[in-house]
Parts: structure tokens; sequence; C-alpha cells
């Protein structure tokens, strides 16, 4: 079953919206990276959030009109004109009130969907019926869904994708650096809006597919399972549009597959599955790389500093320390000093000396700057430098016992 | 309104949605001043979560299994959260929004997997609960409050949601000046010898408790309402904690009450028959109370020295 | 002048260790894998004003913070007064950056200087008259007594900077430790603070200030500690505050023609 879905063989239904799925998934990735780097990923849930009212509001207004009131695009354009106008709260309270940027999400996100709730609820109270799935919204369901809504989602996602295509380098430049960006003369503000606009287009997008409560995780789990993998920010960008098309289309299938499997919790958790493996083994970023790091790093920093204790006859106070350097070969149990640990011990002082020359000379600023402590002096400097600074230094110095 | 009509059928919804609110909003003040208002959001999220996982867990539908769960929930997102953001190195924002909608979705799929239909579990309910359902049948006028057969049959809601108030009003006002001194200067707190990130844990897990208790009778989304609208309104009103403090109570108050009124008789002097969701209602009189201080308040802007020099 | 920097200053023998205000013995503090504060050594003199200088992320303020317990060191051990400072925290008052805090704080002036008795009130103690009067008399000190009721976000940087040394001075403290006090405040305010570190060192209290502005070292401290991720020098500024210790810090950051008038004043 999995495989007829993940091979589009599950109907044309089923692939219509798998399709959709899968540009959705991209245009949010990509979106949510600018979000991601301006650290603005929460403002997208206010957005979402935002959106309830307005379906409501257009679905009494279709019906009022006599119309069926289930029509997907009256819906979305209701949806989008609410969340635009969550939107605008959210800037107003946090530009000229004192609340930060964080409560102003909060409460534009619960009062609108409470709102939201309250309008669901008239609606369902104006005949039975005619409430036509609104909740469907709430986390989303492609089951039973009609082929012109399927076609609107797979039209929609495409262009939502080809927007940002369009969009793309001035989005970059501002969610990177938006000072350089002004000071190029690029209407940040604007560009930021536009940045929200197509926010804005992926939730309405992905309302009927993930639902309104969810949406926010495709805009912000892709660029955060990006960012694991790569320093640059332009293949974040295309990482995380490849995330979010996965998650999409993978999701999408695996939900057609079976039933009870709502399609975005599903596309969400296998958004997350790829999150997990990529902070777990991601290299350099990766959880794994980072403590096996850390621990390399704090083992040199003990040894260095046991080393140059040694090497002025101090004591060492510390029990790591200790058991580092006797594992080393340095220093017995007892903290005293092996041959071995005395002739690393005066090169370690020696070194630290030779540092101290390089910090103290003008000369060379550059090397001085890379001095942390641990770095090997011979990594920095060439043979000759070394040689003329021993000589400045004065001859081999005795290692006291 | 008559005693025979408001004591059954108002009464205890009534007191519910005011001790879900100041419960809320309690803890609420230290999350907004934390600038960790979204750790509210966070954990009103992965509330249905932890309450499917116990009910998987035992098989029944019981407060203490769901309450446990739901808290053990909050505490496992809390630290994912921190995880992330430090093993991962990636913003708080972002690593919230990562956690929260996985564990909701994690819920949310069980849910649909799981027959629940034969118990009072479903998704629309835990989106945005069912205060009105929280009736006290037993009751048949203001009489019944010194009637101890009939004290029996209040809904159970009422005594864990006074409980929990009780509980929180307790650790606010026994770790008040810790927590007022860390949530000003927390490098000054470590150095007075206060566990700033136990008692930052501390709040967290009593902002979780009071979510979950007021889960019942709002839902788990509108529970964010609670916990930022009415501290936040009251920050616009006075440039003093303990007088925020007064002031949010107040507001929660007013939203529960205004809301749940509103709610109730509000689409009959309209002329609508139906009553609407009270929680969404009590939500929506919040953001109003809040957009009221935001336009008028006296301290709704910064004055003074900027932060940085 | 290529002596290592442990052996200058005071000698590191246990009694020095013992007395010492603030000793700190092999502390390294990194953030990420970049050692900030490497294996440094400091022991401050009892009594005296000492001033922690060094070029900007030369780790000075981490130094104190890792001190403090307030960021966690990776290596290190810190006493107070020959004890583990976990046991000495009444005698230790901090006085951290201005900057550090959102001054937009719903709280007054008084209430700020009044959680610097914390420790002597507890969680619930009740707050007396007579604890008013101190914060009061803290305030008046600072010449701040008239904005005890005004609310904090009013305040100007230097006067967010006096509450600050206020509520330092309401913890009675033996060891007072201060986070660049002098950043970003008026003329009026440097004087002010300076004067009142003066009468805590008449007092006989012991005085440990982060400092960045090297023309004043020899006017206002008696001691100075020069550090650059690692400690370059320790020791009265007659001794340890001149042109090659200077140099040994701050490297090519500063021009010979400023170290050489620093260290004239100096000596």
């Amino acid at each position: 079953m999995l495989s007829d879905a993940l091979l589009l063989q599950l109907g044309y239904n089923a692939t219509l919206v798998a399709i959709g799925a899968a540009l959705l998934g991209v245009s949010a990735g990509v979106t949510g990276t600018f979000l991601f780097l301006r650290k603005r990923a929460l403002v997208s849930d206010a957005i979402s959030h935002a959106t309830l009212p307005g379906v409501c509001i257009a679905f009494m207004v279709m019906v009022a009109l006599g119309g069926d009131g289930r029509n997907l695009i009256g819906l979305l354009l209701g949806s989008a004109l609410s969340a635009w106008v969550g939107l605008l709260c959210l800037n107003w309270l946090t530009r000229h009130t004192r609340l930060a940027e964080d409560a102003a999400i909060g409460s534009v996100l619960s009062v609108f969907f409470g709102f939201g709730v309250v309008l669901l609820t008239v609606i369902q109270t104006m005949g039975v019926g005619r409430q036509a799935g609104l909740e469907g919204f709430l986390l989303g369901s492609t089951a039973g869904m009609l082929w012109a809504d399927a076609m609107i989602i797979a039209v929609g996602g495409g262009a939502t994708l080809l927007l940002i295509l369009l969009l793309r380098r001035p989005m970059t430049l501002v969610s990177f650096d938006p000072e350089y960006a002004a000071a190029r003369g690029l209407p940040v503000a604007r560009i930021d809006l536009a940045m929200m606009g197509l926010v804005m287009a992926v939730t309405v997008v992905g309302l009927k597919i993930v639902g309104l409560i969810l949406i926010v995780a495709l805009l912000i789990i892709p660029p955060v399972t990006a960012r694991f993998w790569t320093e640059r920010s332009d293949r974040v960008v295309l990482l995380s549009g490849l995330a979010g098309g996965v998650s999409g289309f993978v999701g999408a299938a695996i939900s057609a597959s079976a039933p009870n499997l709502p399609t975005g919790p599903i596309i969400v958790l296998v958004s997350f599955a790829l999150f997990a493996l990529s902070m777990l083994l991601a290299p350099n970023r990766g959880v794994l790389a980072a403590i096996l790091g850390h621990l390399r790093f704090q083992r040199r920093v003990h040894l260095r500093q046991g080393l140059l204790a040694l090497a002025q006859g101090q004591p060492i106070y510390e029990r790591l320390t200790l058991r580092l350097l006797s594992r080393a070969g340095f220093a017995r149990a007892d903290g005293v000093a092996t041959e071995l640990g005395r002739a690393r011990a005066a090169k370690a002082l020696r070194d630290e000396k030779r540092w101290e020359v390089v910090r103290a000379d003008q000369s060379h600023e550059a090397a001085a700057a890379l001095y942390d402590g641990l770095r090997d002096i011979e990594t920095v400097l060439t043979k000759d430098q070394i040689v003329d600074i021993d000589r400045r230094i004065g001859g081999p110095q005795e290692v006291p016992a | 309104m008559s005693g025979e009509e408001f004591v059954p059928l108002s009464l205890t919804p009534l007191l519910i949605g005011i001790f879900a609110a100041v419960a809320c909003a309690l803890p609420g003040n230290f999350l907004v001043l934390r600038k960790q208002a979204l750790i509210g959001d966070a954990i009103s999220h992965v509330v249905l979560p932890g309450i499917v996982v116990a009910f998987l867990l035992t098989g029944v539908i019981s407060a203490w299994p769901m309450m446990l769960g739901a808290a053990g929930a909050a505490l496992l997102a809390v630290v994912m959260i921190e995880a992330i953001r430090r093993l991962g190195r990636i913003e708080p924002g972002a690593a919230m929004g990562v956690v929260f909608t996985t564990m909701f979705a994690g819920g949310v799929l069980l849910l649909e997997q799981t027959d629940t239909s034969s118990v009072h579990l479903d998704v629309e309910h835990a989106l945005y609960g069912n205060l009105e359902s929280l009736i006290w049948l037993d009751a048949v006028g203001w009489s019944s409050l010194l009637d101890a057969q009939a004290l029996a049959g209040l809904p159970v809601e009422l005594g864990r949601i006074a409980a929990t108030l009780i509980g929180v009003i307790a650790f606010i006002w026994l770790f008040w000046r810790p927590l007022k001194i860390s949530t000003f200067d927390e490098g000054f707190a470590r150095t007075m010898g206060i566990r700033t990130n136990v008692l930052g844990l501390a709040l967290v897990v009593v902002a979780a408790i009071a979510a979950v208790a007021a889960f019942d009778a709002v839902g788990s989304i509108i529970v964010i309402a609670m916990f930022i609208c009415p501290p936040a309104a009251a920050r616009m009103m006075t440039n003093q904690l303990e007088r925020q403090i007064a002031w949010s109570i107040g507001f929660a108050t007013t939203s529960a009450i205004v809301g749940y009124v509103f709610a109730g008789y509000g689409p009959l002097w309209l002329g609508a028959a139906d009553a609407v969701s009270a929680a969404g209602m009590i939500a929506t009189v919040s953001g109003v109370i809040l957009a009221l201080t935001a336009l008028f308040g006296p301290c709704r802007k910064r004055a003074g020295a900027p932060a940085q020099a | 002048m290529l002596e290592l920097a442990s052996s200058n200053g005071i000698a590191n023998t246990n009694e020095a260790l013992a007395e010492s205000p603030l000793a700190i013995r092999g502390l390294t503090v990194s953030y990420g894998q970049k050692p900030a504060v490497f294996s440094v050594d400091m022991t401050v003199q009892a009594g005296a004003m000492t001033a922690v200088i060094g070029p900007n992320g030369a780790g000075k303020s981490t130094m104190l913070k890792a001190a403090l317990g307030i960021v966690k060191p990776l290596s290190g051990q810190v006493t107070a007064f020959g004890k583990p400072l976990e046991d000495q925290r009444a005698r230790v008052a901090y006085v951290p950056q201005r900057a550090s805090v959102d001054w937009d704080f719903p709280t007054r002036v008084i209430d700020v200087v009044l959680m610097g008795l914390y420790r002597e009130l507890g969680l619930l103690g009740r707050l007396r008259g007579r604890h008013k009067a101190k914060a009061m008399d803290c305030l008046n000190r600072v010449g701040m007594r008239d904005f005890a009721d005004r609310q904090i976000g009013q305040l100007s940087g230097g006067q967010q900077q006096r509450v600050f040394l206020a509520r330092s001075l309401a913890q009675d403290a033996d060891l007072y430790l201060l986070d660049e006090p002098f950043a970003g405040v008026d003329a009026a305010t440097e004087k002010a603070i300076i004067a009142v570190l003066k009468s805590l060192k008449d007092a006989g209290k012991t005085v440990v200030v982060v400092h960045h502005d090297l023309a004043t070292v020899t006017d206002y401290f008696d001691h100075v500690f020069l550090i650059n991720t690692r400690k370059v020098a320790e020791g009265p500024v007659d001794v340890a505050f001149t042109a090659e210790t200077l140099q040994a810090a701050y490297g090519g950051r500063l021009a010979t023609a400023q170290i050489d008038q620093l260290s004239r004043a100096a000596g």
C-alpha cells in the first residue's frame, strides 16, 4: 500500500494531494528559512491561528449570499484576510505598546483562535449539515476531498513556490543582513511584509492539508533541520526546501495508504523524523559530533592546564586533571611528574612563553589573535619565526622538579 | 435570573471559568515578564498528547492519571526545548516550534488511531473545551450550597481547579521574593544564593499544572489567552508588580464572567436561539480588554532610558 | 619581563589563599570550543581596590561571572575568605552590568534596593520599618534618595547604575564585585560611585571592579589584575600596571604612545 502511495498509484485525488503537499512543503521550507533566520519563527504561529475567524466569516457570508459556503477559494480568501488583520495587530502591539513580541504573538494567536471558536459554534447553530466540516481546517483533512479542491491545492502550492522564486534574492539579502540591505537601498520594511505575505500564502494553501494548528511546523522544522547540515545560507534555503518537500510528499503518501492516518500530523511527524536524524548525526553541528568534540576539548584543556601546573611546580587541584595526566603517562597518581611528563611540561611552558612574546609583539598581531590557550604555536608561526622568538626568550630553561 | 436556574446551570461553569482564568493569569505574569510567554503556548499544546498517552496507559478517563500525563508531557516538552536549544544551538522560538507541533501531531495521531468513541475525549473538545457542560445537576437553588448531598454532586472539575488555584497562589506567595528578584536580574539572583534554574523550572511546572486543570474547561488553545492576555493588559495599567498582579486577577475574573455571560445570553439578546462557545468568548473578551488597555492604558508605552547604553 | 604571569605579584602561598576575600585557581571558561578565560589564577588583596582590566572580549566579565557561579566554568576552583564561595554568599555583593537587565520591569527604585536585603529577609520575613530605612540610607549614599518612589524605567543610565550600587550596599557585604560600573554613565555618577567605593575601602571592605578606562586606573585603584584570556599581571598598581604589562595585555591594540603616556602616569 505504502509503496503504491509513494509511487502515486492511489488514484487521482491522492496523487494530486501528494503533489500539492510536496509543493507546499518546498514552499514552506524555503519561506520558513527566511523567517527562521530573522528569528521570527513563531510569528507564523500567530498568523496561522488568526485564519480561523476568516474561514468562519467567509462561510457565513457565502451562506448569507445564498451560496454553498463550502467554496474552498472563498474560504481561503477569508482566511487570508483575517490572517492579515492578525499580522497587523501583532505589528501594532509590538510597535506601539511596551509588549514584547512573544506576548504579542501569544495574545493574537489565542484571541483570534478563541473568536474563531465562537464563530464556529455560531455556524453550528445555523443549521445541521451546513457546517461543512470547517473543523477540518483545524487539523487538516484530505479524506474525501473534491477533485477541484485538490486541484486548487496543487495549483496554490505551485503558485506560492513561483512567487518565492521571484522574491528570493531580496528576501535572502534582508534576512541575512538587514542593515546591509537597507544601506543598499532595499525597502526592508516592504520586503519583510512580502515575507509575511508568503507565510500567509503558505498557511492558506496548507489549511486544507495540514490544518491551521500544525502548518507552523512546516515553516519551522525544515529550516531548523537544514541548519544542522551547512553554514552556508543559500544551502540552508535549498536543503530546507528539500526537507519540506520530502516531508510533504512522504507524509501525504503514508496518510493515503491506510485509514485513520490524518495527513497533517503524519507530515509533521515525518518532518520531525528528518529533524531528529539531522540533529543527532549531522557532522559539525550534530549532537553526537558536538558531545565528542566537547569531551575532546575538555580533555585538552585539563591536560594543558595540568602540564603548565607541573612545569611550574604547582599543586594540581582537580581530580580529572590528575587522572588525565596519569593516563597519558605524564604524572604518577600522586601528581609527581614522570620523565615524559617533565619533558612535555617544559614544552608547554616554553610554548606559553613563546605565545607571550607573540602577543606582546605588534608585528605578530594576526597570529596573536588566534591565541586561545590551546592552539599549538607551530600551527600559526613558521619554524624561522619560532627560532627567532626562542632567541629573544633566551636559552633552554630548566623545568622545576 | 432565579437561583433555581442559575445555581445548577451557571454557577459551577462560572466558578470554574474564573478559577481557571486566575490560576493561569498568576504564573502568566511572570512568564510575560520573563519573555517566556510562548512557553505557555508550548505547554498548552502538549497537554493533549499527555492526556492521550495517560488514557492509553490506564485505559480510563480519570482525573489524576491525566493530570500526571499532561504535567509529564509539559516537563518533557521543556526538557526537549532546552536540549534542542543548547545541543543544537537553535534559537528558543524555533526550538519551541519544533517540539510543541511535533508532540501535538503525535497526540492527534494517537487519538485518531485509538478507539475513543466510547469515552469522552475528542479532538474538538481538547482544542476548545466544554465549559458549558460542567453543570451541577444535583442543585435546586441557592439552598443547595448548604446541602451536603447536593454538594457531593458538584462537578469534580470544580474541586480540581479550586485546589490548583490554591496551589498556584501558595507557590506565588511563598516564592514571591525569589521570583521577583530572579525575573528582574537573574545573575544577581544567583549571587544571592537563589537557584534560578530550579525556580524557573518550578514556574513552568506550576504553569503546566494550571494549564492541565484549565484544560477541561477551556481546552488547550484558549488557555494561552488566559496565560498572556490578562497579565499583558495589566502591565499597561501600572508600573508596579504587586499592582500588576492585582490588575491581572481583576482582568482574568472579568473576562471569565463577561465571557460566560455573553456566550450564554448574548445570542439570546441578539435574537438567536443557541449559546456560543463560552471558552472562545472568554478569550475574545480578554482580547478586547487587552486592546482597550493597549489603546488607553496609562502605562502602555516604554519610558526613560533604553535598555542598552 | 618574560617571567610567567603567575609568578608576578602576590606570593602563591596557602596563607594568602586562606585570607584572600576571593581566590581563583585554574579557572577556564569557554563559550563553545574557544576558551574565553584560560587557566586563570587570581588572589584578591583584602582591603584593596582592584581593577580588572584588559581589552574587549578578554574575558573580564566572564571571569567574574564564572567565579560567582553565574556561568559554569569548564574547570577551576573558587574560594571566598578561605571557604567555598557557596558558604560565603552573604559576604559577597555583586553589581552586574547595567545593560544585563530589562529596566522595563514594573518596579520602583526602593524595591530594587530592597532586593539586596533578600538574604536577611528570607522567603517570608516581614519587611519592617528598619529595612526601609536602611534602603533609604543606601539610596542616600549614592545620591538617589529623592528617586525612591520612581519607576525604574524612567531612570537615566547613570541613575540606574547608582541604584544597582545602592542595592549592593544594602547587602552589607565584605567583598564587592562590580562589572563595568562606569560604562556609559555621566561624570557626576562616576564621581559619586568612586566616592562610595573609596568609603567602602576605608571601612575595610574589599572592592573589585571590571574596568575599561585605562586613564583612570591610577587615580581610582591601588591594585590591578590584567587579563587577556590568560592572566597577564596582578599586583599593586605601581608594579603591575606598566608599559610592559599593558603591551602584553593589549598587544598591538594599544598604540605605543598611549602606553607610554599611561605608564608615565602610573610611574
